[in-house]
C-alpha cells in the first residue's frame, strides 16, 4: 500500500456529502416515526384487544429475533413477488421504522408496567380525563425511565443504517463503497466515514439529550 | 528466454540441438515468434493443407466458461464454442478432434502445434494480435445496458437520461454507464452479479448495465423478463484465433463464418446459448 493520501478523496466530496444528507435525513425521519409508532404498539400490547396484543407481540417477536439485513432484503426483493414494489429509500425508510419501533416498544413497556394502576386510578379520581391521566402519570414517566436505553436503542439502528446501501441507498456507506471502487483508496476513505459516524452517533446521543433535558423538566429537582 | 524454458518442455534433445545448429536456427525461431516450437508441425507451407490430408482438425475450445464450453450431463464438452467448431469441422469434411484448455494456455496450445484453431471465447487485444492471428468475429460479447421491454432500442447515450439503471458497483460496465450516462440518470449500484440481477428480476430497476452473458442467464432463469439490448457499452467479440501466417486457413475459416452468419447458423448458436438473437450489425 502506498502512503496515506486523503486529497485522493477530495473529487469525492459531494458523493460524500450527499451520502451523509441522506444517513442523517433517514436517521432522524425513522427516529422520529420508530418512537411513535412504539409508542403506539407498547400501548395497544398493555391494553388492547386479545387479539391486536397477539399480533403485535408476533411482529416484536419477528422483528427483534430476525437480522436487518433480511428484514431489509425481504421488503426490497421479496414483496414484488406479491406485487408489492417499493423504491430503495422508501424500503429502507419502512425497514429501519419497523425495526427501531419493535426494540422500543419492547423498552417502552417496561416503563409503562413500571407505574402501578393505583397512581393512574389516583390521576382519575382527581379528576384528570383517561388520556390525561395516561399521558401524565404513565407515559412520560415510563420515557423518563427508560431514555437512556431509548437514545442507544435509536443510535443502534443509526450505526445499522449502513446495510442500507446494499439496496442501492446513496447513504454514507453506499458513498464510500462508491469512493472506495472508484480510487482504491479503501483505508482513507473508511477511516474517514468511521469518524463520520462516530461524531453523529455522538451528535445524536446530544440531541436526545437535549429534548430530555426539556421534556423531562419537571423531575428537576426532584429526589428519585 | 521463454524459448529455452519451451525448449526444455519440449525435451531436452532439441535444447541441445539448437544451441549446436546455433546462431542460425535461434534466428529463425526467433523471427517465427513461435518459440521452442521446433518448427516440426508447421514446417510444411500450409496449415490448411495439413488439416486435409490428416482428415483430422483440432480445435481447443473451453471447458470451464458457460456458454462458451462446459461439461455437459453427459460429461461431453458442450458450448457456443463447441458448436462452433463441430460447424467449422463438418463443413471442411474432416473429423474433429476436441482440446479442452484453460483460458491461460489456450495460445500456448497453438504456438506449440498442438491445436490447429483456438475457438475459444477469445476477444483481441495487442498482445495477443503480436501472437497469433485471428479470424473475423464469430460470437458476439459485449457489455450493454439492457431492458426489460423488448421493443425499447436507444442511439445515443444522451437517450440514457432520466432511466434508473441496475449495475454492479465497480465492475467494468459501471465504470462504463458512469462516463457516458447523463446527469440526470441514476444507476443503482449493488454488491455483486446475484443482487444486480435480484434486482432486475424483482423489478426493481426495469434496466440493467451488464455483460451479454448474464443478461444470457437472467434470460434462462425468466423468460417473462429476459433482458433486451438498449444500448452497447463496450463490444468485445469473440474471434478464432490461428497461428501467424497461415492465409490459407484463415481465408477458409472466415469464408465458414461468412456463410453461418449469412444462413443464420451463427444467430441459431446465439438463441442456442445466449437467449439472444445477434446484436443489430454482427460482423459489419
Amino acid at each position: 500500500m502506498g502512503s496515506l493520501d486523503f486529497l485522493t478523496l477530495l473529487p469525492y466530496t459531494s458523493d460524500l456529502l450527499k451520502g451523509l444528507l441522506t444517513t442523517v435525513v433517514l436517521t432522524v425521519v425513522t427516529t422520529l416515526a420508530g418512537i411513535m409508532l412504539a409508542v403506539v404498539v407498547a400501548y395497544l400490547r398493555a391494553h388492547g384487544q386479545i387479539w391486536l396484543r397477539r399480533g403485535l407481540g408476533t411482529y416484536v417477536e419477528v422483528t427483534r429475533n430476525t437480522p436487518f439485513i433480511v428484514q431489509l432484503f425481504f421488503i426490497f426483493f421479496g414483496l414484488p413477488g406479491l406485487g408489492i414494489k417499493i423504491d430503495a429509500i422508501t424500503a429502507a425508510f419502512i425497514a429501519m421504522t419497523l425495526n427501531l419501533a419493535a426494540y422500543s416498544a419492547e423498552i417502552l413497556r417496561a416503563g409503562i408496567s413500571a407505574t402501578a394502576k393505583g397512581q393512574l386510578e389516583a390521576g382519575r379520581a382527581l379528576g384528570m380525563s383517561a388520556l390525561q391521566s395516561y399521558r401524565h402519570i404513565v407515559l412520560v414517566p415510563a420515557f423518563a425511565r427508560v431514555y437512556p436505553s431509548l437514545i442507544s436503542q435509536a443510535i443502534i439502528v443509526m450505526l445499522g443504517s449502513a446495510v442500507v446501501s446494499q439496496i442501492s441507498v446513496f447513504d454514507l456507506t453506499y458513498a464510500a463503497n462508491f469512493v472506495q471502487s472508484r480510487n482504491f483508496r479503501s483505508f482513507e476513505v473508511y477511516l474517514l466515514i468511521t469518524l463520520v459516524y462516530l461524531l453523529l452517533a455522538f451528535g445524536l446521543r446530544r440531541a436526545f439529550m437535549l429534548v430530555g433535558s426539556r421534556v423531562f423538566a419537571y423531575q428537576r429537582g426532584e429526589t428519585r | 528466454m521463454k524459448a529455452i524454458q519451451q525448449s526444455i518442455q519440449n525435451g531436452g534433445l532439441s535444447l541441445v540441438k539448437r544451441l549446436q545448429s546455433g546462431i542460425v536456427a535461434t534466428g529463425v525461431a526467433t523471427v517465427l515468434g513461435l518459440g521452442g516450437l521446433g518448427g516440426s508441425a508447421t514446417a510444411s507451407a500450409d496449415a490448411l493443407e495439413d488439416i486435409e490430408s490428416r482428415g483430422t482438425i483440432r480445435i481447443a475450445v473451453p471447458q470451464d466458461f458457460p456458454p462458451f464450453g462446459s461439461v455437459g450431463p453427459d460429461l461431453q464438452p458442450r458450448g457456443y464454442d463447441i458448436d462452433m467448431a463441430n460447424y467449422l469441422a463438418d463443413e471442411m469434411g474432416v473429423t474433429l478432434e476436441l482440446i479442452t484448455v484453460t483460458s491461460a494456455n489456450r495460445i500456448p496450445y497453438l504456438q506449440t502445434g498442438q491445436a490447429d484453431l483456438v475457438i475459444s471465447s477469445l476477444g483481441k487485444n495487442a498482445e495477443r494480435e503480436a501472437a497469433i492471428d485471428f479470424s473475423d468475429a464469430y460470437a458476439p460479447f459485449f457489455l450493454g445496458v439492457f431492458s426489460a421491454d423488448p421493443d425499447e432500442r436507444l442511439d445515443t447515450p444522451e437517450e440514457l437520461a432520466g432511466m434508473t439503471i441496475g449495475a454492479t458497483r465497480g465492475a467494468v460496465e459501471d465504470m462504463e454507464l458512469s462516463n457516458i450516462a447523463p446527469d440526470s440518470t441514476t444507476i443503482q449500484r449493488f454488491e455483486d452479479n446475484a443482487t444486480t440481477i435480484s434486482a432486475f428480476l424483482s423489478g426493481q430497476v426495469d434496466y440493467v448495465a451488464t455483460g451479454n452473458l448474464v443478461a444470457a442467464e437472467i434470460a434462462e432463469r425468466n423468460s417473462n423478463r429476459a433482458p433486451s439490448l438498449i444500448y452497447q457499452l463496450k463490444d468485445s467479440p469473440c474471434y478464432v484465433g490461428m497461428n501467424k501466417n497461415e492465409p490459407a486457413l484463415q481465408a477458409e475459416v472466415n469464408r465458414l463464418i461468412d456463410q453461418a452468419l449469412k444462413d443464420g447458423t451463427l444467430n441459431e448458436f446465439s438463441q442456442r446459448w445466449l437467449s439472444a438473437d445477434l446484436p443489430d450489425g454482427f460482423g459489419s
